[in-house]
Parts: C-alpha cells; sequence; structure tokens
C-alpha cells in the first residue's frame, strides 16, 4: 500500500494554476523527492500532503485514508523547514518535546524519548541550551529530532538543506539518509539541487511548471531521460534533433554529427515509431580522446572551444562540423587546450532518445 | 566652538522641557505651606496629607481600576486585530488597520465629543462603562501598532511546524505564538495603561458626575488654589506614568534577551 496517494490534484491560486492534475504514489518506507526548480509546485504538493494547504481539486490519502478534511495538527506528520523553525523561547529539550506533550505518553517517557531522538542526530549534550547558541546544521539536526521524535507516519522535508553550506550540506545529505533508513518513515523531500535527488532518493519526482515530467529511480530518470527537460535538469545534455530511421529491437537516429546512432529500446521508450526525434548525448559521456575510437564506439573529429577547468573535472565546450557540444570529462594530467584538434568518442548504448 | 554652541542649545532645550517637572518634584517636598519657592526644608508632609485625603485616594483608586481594566480589554482586542490583520488575509485589511488607528490621528476633543454625542443619540447616559469604552478606543490603536509589528517578525514557519507536531490553532497560540510576541503585548499593555492614566481631555467629557480620576481631581483642585498637595501629586503621577514604561522596558529587553531572535 501507499503511504501518500495523491489522487488528481490541482492547485489553483487566483488565476495561477500552480499544480495541474497531478497523481502520485509515495511507497512505503520509501526516500520521495520531488525535483524541479523555484516554482514548479513542489513546494504547493508537499503543503498539500501536509494540510498547510487545501487542494483546490482532488484527494490526499495517507496510509489509504482520506485526509482532505483533516487539520494539520491531527494528519501525525514529521515537517523540517529550510530554516528550521525551532521555537526560540524553548530549549532544545523541549522543542523536542513539544510533539510528544500533545500525545498519550507519560513524562518519564518522554525524557526517555528525547534523549533517543537527540543521540540518533549526534546531540546528546545539548538539551538544555537554546537554538539560538547552535550552529545551523546543529539547529536542523534538532529540527529533524523534533520532526522525528512522534513517529510520524510521513516525514516531510521543505529544503531543509538549502540554508547550510556547502561542505555542511554534503555531510548532513548523508546523516539524513542514514537517519530515514535507520528508522524507516515514509519520507518526501523538496529540493531543486539534482545532486542531493540523486545521492538520497529511492524515487526522484521531476517536476516543472506544475507538472510532473517523469517519475522514476534515480538511475531511471538520469540515464533514460523522458523530456528534455528532465535531460537538461539532471545533469548537462547535448539534445541534437535527428531523425529516428529504424523503431525495432534497436532505435537507430540518424544525426548530422554523429551518423547512425544505435540506441537501446529501453533508452527510448516515449518513441514510438521512426519519424522526426531527438538524439540526447549526455555531456559525461562524450570523451575527448587524442586518438579515433576503436570499433563499436562513434568518432568524430573536433576543435576544443572553452575550457572551464575545475580540479577533478574539466567541461569542455567543442565544435564538431556545424554543432557546438558541451563534454564534461574526468582528468588526470593537463587538460585538453583551446584550439586542439581532438576525436570526440561516444558510445551508441550512452545515449537516450526522445520524440522530436 | 560649534560643538560648544550645540552642547549649550541642547542643555537649554532639556531645561526647556524638564525644568517645570523638576520644579513641581522639588517642591512637593517642601515644607512650607505654599507650595512655592523659597524651600524652607524637606519634609513628606504633603504626601501624607494626600494619604488622608479621601477625594484624592478614591480618584487614586478609580485611576488605577479604570488603568488596569482598560490594558486588559484594550490588548486582548489589540492582539486579537492583530493575529487577524496579519495572520489572515481578509478583504479591506488596509481600510480597517486605518480605522483602528484613525483615534489617534483625530484630535481627542473631536473623538471625545462623538463619542458623547453618539451616545446621546443611541439613548445611552454617562457611565463608568462608558469612560472605559472611550480609553479603550483611545488606547487600542497604541496596542495594534505594537503588536502588530511584532507578529510580523514571528516566521509562520514556527507556528507551522507546533501545528504539525499535533498542537490545535488555539494550543499553537498559547504555547508559540503568545509567548514569542509577549515582549510587545507587555509594552502594549503599559503603554495602555499609563495613556489612560494621565489621560485628562476625554475623561473630563466621559466622567459620570461624582466620578474623578487622579488628572480630573487635579484639575478642579486648581480652580481652588495651589495647594502643594499637587505637587505631591503631580509627583506620585510622574512616578508611576515615566516610571512605570522605563521598568516595563528593562523587563521587556530582559524577556527578549532570554527569548532570542
Amino acid at each position: 500500500m501507499s503511504a501518500v496517494t495523491l489522487k488528481n490534484i490541482v492547485k489553483r491560486f487566483g488565476t495561477f494554476t500552480a499544480v495541474h492534475r497531478t497523481t502520485l504514489e509515495i511507497p512505503e518506507a520509501a526516500f520521495v523527492t520531488l525535483l524541479g526548480p523555484s516554482g514548479c509546485g513542489k513546494t504547493t504538493n508537499l503543503r498539500m500532503i501536509a494540510g498547510l494547504l487545501d487542494p483546490t481539486e482532488g484527494e490526499i490519502l495517507i496510509n489509504g485514508k482520506r485526509v482532505n478534511d483533516v487539520p494539520i495538527h491531527k494528519r501525525n506528520l514529521g515537517l523540517v523547514f529550510q530554516n528550521y523553525a525551532l521555537f526560540p523561547h524553548k530549549t532544545v529539550a523541549e522543542n523536542v518535546a513539544f510533539g510528544l506533550k500533545y500525545r498519550d505518553v507519560s513524562k518519564a517517557q518522554i525524557a526517555g524519548k528525547v534523549r533517543d531522538a537527540l543521540d540518533l542526530v549526534q546531540l546528546p549534550h545539548v538539551g538544555e541550551r537554546y537554538p539560538k547558541e547552535l550552529s545551523g546544521g546543529q539547529q536542523q539536526r534538532i529540527a529533524l529530532a523534533r520532526a522525528i521524535v512522534i513517529e510520524p507516519d510521513v516525514l516531510l522535508l521543505d529544503e531543509p538543506l538549502s540554508a547550510l553550506d556547502a561542505n555542511l550540506r554534503e555531510d548532513m545529505r548523508v546523516e539524513l539518509k542514514r537517519i530515514q533508513e535507520r528508522i524507516g518513515v515514509t519520507t518526501v523531500f523538496v529540493t531543486h539541487d539534482q545532486s542531493e535527488a540523486l545521492a538520497m532518493s529511492d524515487l526522484i519526482v521531476v517536476m516543472s511548471e506544475g507538472r510532473v515530467e517523469q517519475v522514476g529511480r534515480p538511475e531511471e530518470v538520469y540515464n533514460t531521460p523522458a523530456s528534455e527537460f528532465v535531460a537538461n535538469f539532471l545533469g548537462a545534455s547535448n539534445i541534437l534533433a535527428a531523425e529516428c530511421v529504424e523503431h525495432g529491437k534497436a532505435v537507430v537516429l540518424d544525426e548530422a554529427t554523429f551518423g547512425r546512432v544505435a540506441v537501446p529500446a529501453a533508452r527510448a521508450p516515449n518513441l514510438t515509431g521512426t519519424g522526426k526525434a531527438k538524439l540526447v548525448v549526455r555531456a559525461e559521456k562524450l570523451l575527448l580522446a587524442r586518438d579515433p575510437a576503436p570499433e563499436g564506439v562513434i568518432s568524430v573529429p573536433a576543435i576544443v572551444g572553452t575550457v572551464d577547468y575545475q580540479g577533478q573535472a574539466v567541461r569542455y565546450f567543442v565544435r564538431a562540423g556545424e554543432a557546438q557540444l558541451q563534454a564534461i570529462n574526468m582528468i588526470d594530467e593537463r587538460p585538453f587546450a583551446a584550439g586542439e584538434a581532438v576525436h570526440l568518442h561516444l558510445r551508441p548504448q550512452d545515449c537516450a532518445a526522445l520524440p522530436g | 566652538m560649534g560643538w560648544q554652541a550645540i552642547r549649550i542649545w541642547t542643555v537649554l532645550v532639556y531645561g526647556f522641557m524638564f525644568l517645570p517637572v523638576a520644579v513641581v518634584v522639588l517642591l512637593s517636598f517642601n515644607a512650607n505651606q505654599f507650595g512655592s519657592f523659597p524651600m524652607t526644608g524637606v519634609s513628606l508632609r504633603w504626601f501624607e496629607e494626600l494619604w488622608n485625603n479621601d477625594a484624592v485616594m478614591r480618584a487614586f483608586r478609580t485611576s488605577v481600576v479604570l488603568g488596569l481594566m482598560t490594558a486588559a480589554i484594550s490588548t486582548t482586542l489589540g492582539i486579537l486585530a492583530s493575529l487577524a490583520l496579519v495572520r489572515y488575509s481578509i478583504p479591506g485589511r488596509n481600510a480597517i488597520t486605518t480605522l483602528l488607528i484613525a483615534p489617534i490621528l483625530v484630535p481627542e476633543v473631536v473623538l471625545a465629543v462623538a463619542l458623547l454625542l453618539f451616545l446621546n443619540w443611541l439613548g445611552i447616559g454617562k457611565s463608568f462603562a462608558l469612560l472605559l469604552a472611550g480609553h479603550v478606543i483611545f488606547t487600542l490603536p497604541f496596542v495594534i501598532l505594537v503588536v502588530q509589528a511584532r507578529l510580523v517578525s514571528i516566521k509562520r514557519d514556527v507556528e507551522e511546524a507546533a501545528l504539525s507536531l499535533g498542537a490545535s490553532p488555539v494550543q499553537t497560540f498559547f504555547a508559540v505564538t503568545l509567548p514569542l510576541m509577549l515582549p510587545a503585548v507587555a509594552a502594549g499593555a503599559l503603554f495602555a495603561f499609563t495613556i489612560s492614566f494621565d489621560d485628562i481631555t476625554g475623561t473630563l467629557f466621559w466622567k459620570p458626575g461624582g466620578v474623578e480620576t487622579v488628572p480630573t481631581q487635579i484639575f478642579s483642585m486648581l480652580r481652588n488654589s495651589i495647594s502643594p498637595e499637587i505637587n505631591a501629586l503631580g509627583t506620585v503621577m510622574i512616578v508611576m506614568t515615566v516610571g512605570l514604561p522605563l521598568l516595563g522596558a528593562a523587563v521587556a529587553r530582559k524577556l527578549a534577551m532570554k527569548g532570542g531572535s
């Protein structure tokens, strides 16, 4: 059974439609990420699940029960905000104990549960302090402890890592995932950061302009983007106009720069037949090399344009015939210089195809 | 040279503002039976006379009761109005805010006469309740201005977090919102009390016969003579209306420091 179900949800604010008819199943104990740029409706969906917003149309089910008319304080959800939202006038222990006071839990049990929750987020000694005495990362751990101590049916995380600085964010990412797996709570995570989504999720829901673009496991949405938007939002892609000339066990695309490319059928699920199509070439899969490629790998001569050196990786902008392409390569020595003549290597099985 | 001139000017301005007050306070401790200089000795005689003056003590009690009731009602109404105006999108919000703030923009005499005429038209006579209502109308804007400003700075997130943890909207208000806006609530209540306590214009219009507050009592005593008792009463008023807000500000600062944000 799904922990959370959205059935034909529509949310309008006046004349503006924030969420277009959306249906979504969130499986029990899964870590599901709503991913998209700001304004795509991901936070609106989260707030509707939380009960902070009412859907204009459609039904929301939690553990199979319709909750449209259940107010937020009776939904038993854990909610973590971008800005922590700790109670500044209460100590850390009082913050964590807050939700337990409204449940049937004895004083002695509360103390024990608060201790366990603080242990779980690895901050066992801060109970007597006030939130403002803690760092941002610590405050967010406390906010997490406060949300999970009530043993919520669903944990809702609204960009919880965005307010932290880069290093801390990566630590918290690992930490958050560890805690989620440990307690096995169904989690809905909202973010605009694709690397967070790819690293943490069991399932990613890519959204754009109030619509769900694709739902899939991280490697699915990454390798087999269902739309141009998904291909561009998760990593960098070259999207090239092509012609599908064969649609069978292999899907063969004819493209101006790379010629005939045999894309695996699994990588072209939305392409229904021959005709206009788009070839998706991930920047990470386009390899620059000094020599032509061996048999079975497409090889195209190119000239290096701009070089964007990033340490372990380099982002190249190259010209191959008429096409401007970008490639992101790992390197261990010096990168190619601008103006150098190179060969682009591309394995057909790394490509994906979209309808034209 | 320039700075010296500014310094002297500043001292003169302050002197102009506060010397009369200082004179009243000083003379209230004068042993002489005339409320004027030269002082003949230091005494608490006039305070003692006040204590034994039934009319003054009655006026004092009336003022304190009136002030406390005004503060309680104004603060309660002010909190409710602020919550409605800040937390809910109600149609005509700006117009309502303006209307609620209007009593401090309208000259007090106009307000006083208007309320009286209105009550007359309704056929309701003067009463203590009318006096109280007048003071509430007059002090409510101050409470709303202070509480609203504070409420805007309290993030909705914090309340939403409390709701998500199982607190009902009412429980959320008492457990989170009210404690966070307590400094503003206390300041608003103090404003209401002190404004009510030393109001005279409106009070003169609204008070029923036989009821005196401290300011109207002083006013009627002045008609007979300038008794040194008035100086003593003035000193008590100054201590109450200046001392209370100062005390309140200190307490608010303490609360704010503890509560953070």
